[in-house]
């Protein structure tokens, strides 16, 4: 399968262009502002990572991008550029020449994002025979070819089992070869691994690799693990409270961190170097009711850094010293004003807010 | 039998001594059997915390829950302070419940929705009539207070909490007993990174607080590296390795555990993950498991002698033991080209005959 397929051959810009997206929902509090003010570009080939918490936004953006959210209830303003063509406001019909054929996801759970009463193989041909003009036989033989790149052993007898004779890591591979099915240039990767065993989680992100390499496909890894994306990432942003607070290529942005945010993720996970019983670092508290934002910095009420700058005034997005790192902090990390904020905040004892109402509920 | 032996338990008094478990379950009427747990010994001296790591299938949570005679195992003993829990039924091991307490995987679905939180919290201190009205509602504030919760948002519901809230106030349900030996079964693979280092700084304060010793179960190596005193790595039913945590992650004896090291993604741009360096294939059924060593059919280093011979737990350095007949030597890379025997690309051979 060609990656220019379907390709304007003229359009040689990015691949993918996200300006300004706000996605909001409308609920009996308020407005839930999930996806506030992000822009991002990807170009062909390239792997994005998204990092954050739960609720930060990351799952919401990559839906609101491929136009997957309900049609009510749902504001989004900005636009979203795919080759060019802004499909922002495109209509679910409109979409469907994309969805599968351009742009496909890969969803969390694959207990649950495969139908249960459709056999495999009817679910790798139906995208197929939707979008390709193929025949049915040509279907069956793509489709057959398709799981054994996915390593699926035996590809010939798994056409006609049901997702239930299969483990949870063949499944997920059954959800990549869907996903893969048109040979889409863009592909979505929502927590891919997180409902797998580690083995498994790098037998499948390897695999993700390598269909990615093999088709020049652009992907963006969605995932809660900054040891996920530092391996396989080529940049990566970091998205609290709906935001991208840091964005930077891979390597800038672990030798040169700048958000206190994306700090203290880091500092949070265990390293399998560190002694037993080594006191892990937290985030005291969680993250902002996203109907209410605090008004300034959204990381303030949580951050070893913060000052009372931070908690009035919003930082405007800055750029790094090295090209393509941008940040939203007032005191930076590894600066002299960050430095000596955080040694101020030592000396006078003082916590961030959240860490002391870190037991009050939502 | 392989991985099986007894060499690792370690002599005088240990709070919990099980030896030999065994866990079957029938599979229908068919005569077959999942062996879940065949024939694992383990020891936890108290005060310590066990960790017990391998990937799904491997038989940990069984072990956990055999511990707990839920359900008994189908043979071995487990001596818990002293008391042989498998000889107890009834009203005398329902006696022993309140000392063993058990942590789940989903914070949220192992809170009962339709109930007040202080209410869960105290519900074992009323069963048992642990002190009177007013000491009840002290240890309830003091639990909750002691994990985190502030105890005047008692009246809500587990809905209006978070994951990470939630087991909180598992672990405050689980503690409010005094129990002796705590269970944690995956206690934090529901969480996001930053709520899973608060779960787990606020385990050990307990463990400090309460006097406990714990069990912990998890897939995640360095989760578990980072709160055992001692690590138990399981495949299939089978111990593979015995250690302490810096002895074994530093240094593994057995293949397995080599593979499942690394797998572990490092966040660290410069660790390129290598797709040579990863474990293929996955978990047999354990309707039928490879005879011999269990691990063969995956292990890199799998010699005839592996198929024919099962491997019983020996020591391999002190206090470190591992079930195998070819252990890793200092600085041996494993060769993950190799897939074992009796193993397809990605197929173990017994699950052929099960799923088709």
């Amino acid at each position: 399968m060609s990656a220019q397929r379907f390709g304007d051959a003229d359009y040689d810009g990015p691949l993918l262009e996200v300006e300004d997206l706000t996605t909001y929902f409308e609920t009996g509090r308020g407005l839930v502002r999930a996806v506030d003010h992000v822009s991002l570009t990807l170009e062909r080939g390239q792997t994005l990572g998204v990092v954050g918490e739960s609720g930060s936004g990351k799952t919401v953006l990559s839906r609101s991008i491929m136009n997957l959210l309900p049609r009510h209830g749902v504001e989004r303003s900005g636009s979203v550029r795919f080759e060019g063509h802004d499909i922002l406001s495109h209509s679910a019909k409109e979409m469907r020449p994309f969805w599968g054929a351009q742009m496909s996801m890969i969803f969390q759970d694959p207990m649950t994002s495969l139908n249960p009463v459709m056999k495999i193989g009817k679910q790798i041909t139906e995208a197929i025979r939707e979008h390709l003009d193929v025949t049915k036989d040509y279907a069956n033989d793509l489709a057959e070819a398709l799981l054994g790149s996915v390593r699926i052993p035996e590809p010939h007898q798994r056409m006609n089992e049901y997702p239930h004779q299969l483990s949870g890591g063949m499944r997920q591979r059954i959800c990549i070869a869907v996903a893969l099915a048109c040979g889409p240039k863009l592909l979505f990767a929502d927590e891919p691994t997180t409902a797998l065993d580690v083995t498994v989680q790098a037998q499948v992100l390897d695999l993700i690799a390598k269909q990615q390499s093999e088709r020049f496909m652009a992907m963006v890894l969605v995932t809660h693990d900054l040891g996920v994306v530092a391996g396989r990432a080529d940049e990566i942003a970091v998205m609290y409270a709906g935001r991208v607070v840091e964005r930077a290529p891979t390597t800038v942005l672990f030798s040169d961190m700048k958000m206190p945010y994306s700090e203290a993720l880091l500092a949070s996970i265990p390293k399998i170097d560190e002694h037993s019983h080594t006191r892990l670092a937290t985030i005291p508290g969680r993250p902002p009711d996203l109907v209410n934002p605090p008004p300034g910095c959204k990381f303030a009420p949580r951050c070893p850094y913060v000052q009372e700058k931070c908690v009035d005034e919003e930082p405007p997005v800055r750029p790094g010293v090295e090209p393509g790192h941008e940040f939203r902090c007032w005191f930076p990390v590894g600066t002299p004003e960050g430095k000596e904020a955080l040694e101020r905040n030592q000396r006078e004892g003082r916590i961030p807010q959240a860490a002391v109402s870190a037991a009050a509920p939502s | 039998m392989a991985g099986s032996g007894t060499v690792h338990l370690r002599e005088g008094d240990a709070l919990l001594r099980a030896e030999h478990l065994v866990v079957e379950f029938p599979l229908g009427h068919s005569g077959e059997r999942v062996h879940a747990v065949s024939d694992v010994s383990l020891d936890i001296l108290e005060g310590e915390t066990l960790g017990l790591v391998g990937e799904s299938g491997c038989g940990k949570t069984t072990a956990g829950r055999a511990i707990m005679q839920l359900p008994p195992p189908v043979s071995g003993s487990v001596t818990f302070d002293g008391v042989e829990l498998t000889a107890l039924h009834g009203e005398a091991l329902r006696r022993q419940r309140p000392r063993l307490q058990m942590i789940f995987q989903d914070p949220i679905s192992s809170l009962n929705p339709r109930r007040r939180i202080r209410d869960i919290v105290r519900e074992g201190l009323d069963i048992w009539g642990l002190g009177d009205r007013s000491a009840r509602d002290a240890k309830v504030d003091e639990v909750l207070e002691a994990v985190g919760i502030d105890p005047s948002n008692g009246q809500r519901r587990p809905h209006e909490f978070s994951g990470g809230q939630c087991q909180r106030i598992s672990i405050a349900r689980a503690v409010v007993t005094d129990p002796k030996l705590i269970i944690c079964d995956e206690p934090v693979s529901a969480l996001d990174v930053s709520v899973q280092a608060q779960i787990l700084n606020l385990l050990e304060d307990m463990k400090r607080r309460y006097g406990l010793t714990v069990v912990f179960i998890a897939h995640d190596l360095a989760v578990v590296k980072n709160v055992s005193d001692r690590v138990l790595v399981m495949y299939l039913g089978k111990i593979c390795e015995v250690g302490g945590p810096d002895d074994l992650y530093e240094r593994p004896a057995h293949p397995y555990t080599a593979a499942l090291l690394a797998a572990i993604p490092v966040p660290d741009p410069e660790v390129r993950p290598n797709s040579e360096k990863v474990l293929g294939g996955e978990v047999p059924s354990p309707i039928h498991p490879p005879s011999g060593c269990r691990f063969r059919s995956r292990c890199p280093k799998a010699q005839p002698k592996c198929v024919t011979d099962e491997p019983e737990v020996r020591l391999f350095a002190p206090n470190h033991y591992v079930a195998c007949h070819y252990p890793l030597e200092e600085g041996e890379e494993l060769d993950f080209a190799r897939v074992g025997i009796g193993a397809t690309m990605d197929a173990p051979p017994d699950e052929d005959g099960t799923s088709s």
